[in-house]
C-alpha cells in the first residue's frame, strides 16, 4: 500500500516537472499578488498584516490545489481506477498538495517578510504555525476540489464549497498566529490552539479516507 | 402516515409556549428585563436547527449505504428546514441583541455582530447554502444526491467545532462563553431559573416538532413529484 502511495506521490511530482508552467503559474501569483499588496499598503500594523497574510494563503491555496482533480481527464481517471485503491489515490493526493503549498506558503511568508514590513517577533514560531495552516488549509482544498471536480462548473463551485468549511480553522490560526506577533497568551493557550488546528487536521483526513470512495467510481 | 398523534402534541405545545411564554411570571433581571421570553423562541430555533441538521446528517450516510434516492430527498428537505430555522434563529437573536446589547446608539452593528456564537452561526449558514448551490450544479440525480451526500456529511463534522467547540474558547457578551458572567450577570444561563424551564423546554420539543412536520410535508411532495423514478 505505501508503495503504492508513493508511487502516485512521486508521480504528480514528476507531473509537475514536466508541465513547469503551472508551477510558474502559481508562484507568479504569488508574486504578483504581494507585489500589489506592497504598492498599495506601506506598513501594514500586525493585525493587518495578519489578516492580509491569511486570506493570501487561502487564494494561493485555492489556485494551486484547485487543478489536483481538474487536471485529472476520465480516461486518466479510470486507469487510476484500475490500478489503485481510492484510500490510496487521496492520500497521494493530500501528501502532495500539503507540500506544495507548504512550500507555496513558506515562500509566500518570505515574499510578505521582504516586501511588507515585517511585524512577527518570533519568526520560528510563526514559520511553524504557516507550515501548520498551509497543511490544513491543503488538506481541506484536496477534498473540496474531488467534490468539486464531480459538478461542472467547478472552479468557482471550489471556493463555495471550500470557504466556509475552512472558516474555523482560519479563524485559529489567525488567533494563533497572534502569539507570534508578541500578544501575551494564557499559559497553555498556545499549545491548546495547536492542539485544536492539529485535531482538525486529523478529523478532516479521516472523513477524506472514509468519504472518497463514493466519490471515487461513477 | 396523514395524522399522527405528534402533530397534535407539537401545536398544543407551541400553544402553550405562546400563551404561557408571554403570561407566565419570569425572573425580573437587570438589562434583560422581560425581553428574558425570547428565551422561548431564539434559542429553541437553534436546538430545531441542530437537531434537523443532525437528521438530515444521518439520512446523507443512510443515503451511501444503500444509494435509495428516498434518503437524499429526506437529507435535503431536513437540511431545507433547518437552515429556515437558522434564518429565523437570527431574526430573534437580532431582535434580542437590540435590546440587550447595543447600550450606546451609535455603536455600529460590525461591532456587535463579531461575536464568536454568531460567526459559528454565520458558517452553518454558509455551509449549507453551499450544500444547495452544489446540488443546484448536478444535472445526474444519482452523482448529485452521491456528491452532496458527502458533502453534507463532511460539512456536518466541520460544523461541529465551529459550534461547539471554537465559541467555547473565547470570550463574549453571548451566554455560555467563559468569562461572560463577569461581564453581564444577567446573561449566565447556568442556573436557569425553574420558572423559565417550565416553559423552555416544552417549547424546545414544540417547535422541533412543528420543523419536522414541515420537513415531512415538503418531503411527501416530493415524493409524490419523482414516483416514477423511485420505482416503488
Amino acid at each position: 500500500m505505501f508503495s503504492r502511495i508513493l508511487t502516485l506521490f512521486k508521480k504528480d511530482i514528476l507531473l509537475e516537472f514536466r508541465q513547469k508552467h503551472t508551477f510558474y503559474g502559481i508562484l507568479l501569483y504569488i508574486a504578483s499578488t504581494i507585489f500589489v499588496l506592497y504598492l498599495s499598503i506601506d506598513r501594514p500594523d500586525a493585525n493587518v498584516w495578519n489578516g492580509l497574510f491569511w486570506v493570501i494563503q487561502l487564494f494561493i491555496c485555492v489556485n494551486a490545489v484547485a487543478k489536483s482533480f481538474l487536471q485529472e481527464n476520465r480516461g486518466r481517471m479510470l486507469y487510476f481506477y484500475s490500478i489503485s485503491s481510492p484510500v490510496e489515490f487521496i492520500i497521494a493526493k493530500m501528501c502532495y498538495n500539503l507540500l506544495l503549498m507548504v512550500l507555496m506558503s513558506l515562500l509566500s511568508l518570505l515574499l510578505f517578510a521582504i516586501f511588507l514590513d515585517n511585524p512577527v517577533t518570533n519568526t520560528l514560531w510563526f514559520t511553524g504555525i504557516v507550515i501548520l495552516g498551509g497543511a490544513s488549509v491543503s488538506i481541506v482544498f484536496t477534498l473540496m476540489s474531488a467534490i468539486a471536480a464531480k459538478a461542472q462548473q467547478n472552479a468557482a463551485l471550489i471556493a463555495i464549497l471550500g470557504f466556509p468549511v475552512i472558516l474555523p480553522q482560519l479563524l485559529l490560526l489567525m488567533r494563533l498566529s497572534k502569539a507570534a506577533f508578541a500578544e501575551v497568551f494564557r499559559e497553555g493557550a498556545v499549545l491548546q490552539l495547536a492542539a485544536l488546528i492539529t485535531g482538525l487536521d486529523v478529523l478532516v483526513i479521516a472523513m477524506a479516507i472514509i468519504l472518497f470512495p463514493y466519490l471515487w467510481k461513477d | 402516515m396523514q395524522k399522527k398523534w405528534w402533530k397534535i402534541l407539537s401545536l398544543l405545545l407551541l400553544i402553550y409556549t405562546v400563551v404561557g411564554g408571554f403570561l407566565l411570571s419570569v425572573p425580573e433581571l437587570n438589562i434583560l428585563n422581560e425581553t428574558i421570553r425570547n428565551l422561548y423562541f431564539h434559542v429553541c430555533m437553534w436546538f430545531g436547527m441542530m437537531i434537523l441538521f443532525t437528521v438530515s446528517f444521518v439520512y446523507s450516510i443512510k443515503y451511501l449505504r444503500g444509494f435509495q434516492l428516498r434518503n437524499d430527498i429526506f437529507a435535503h428537505h431536513f437540511a431545507a428546514v433547518g437552515s429556515f430555522f437558522g434564518i429565523l434563529g437570527y431574526t430573534t437573536g437580532t431582535i434580542w441583541a437590540n435590546y440587550t446589547w447595543v447600550t450606546d446608539q451609535s455603536q455600529s452593528l460590525g461591532s456587535i455582530l463579531k461575536e464568536p456564537k454568531l460567526i459559528g452561526a454565520a458558517i452553518a449558514l454558509l455551509i449549507y447554502g453551499a450544500y444547495f448551490v452544489l446540488r443546484g450544479s448536478f444535472t445526474d440525480m444519482d452523482k448529485k444526491a452521491r456528491v452532496s451526500a458527502v458533502y453534507n456529511i463532511f460539512a456536518f463534522a466541520m460544523l461541529f467545532p465551529s459550534i461547539w467547540i471554537i465559541p467555547r474558547l473565547v470570550g463574549s457578551l453571548h451566554p455560555g462563553a467563559p468569562g461572560s458572567e463577569s461581564g453581564n450577570p444577567a446573561l449566565n444561563f447556568n442556573d436557569i431559573d425553574s420558572r423559565l424551564r417550565m416553559v423552555f423546554y416544552p417549547a424546545i420539543i414544540g417547535w422541533t416538532l412543528l420543523g419536522v412536520w414541515i420537513a415531512t410535508l415538503k418531503i411527501r411532495l416530493q415524493l409524490i413529484k419523482d414516483k416514477s423514478l423511485l420505482n416503488e
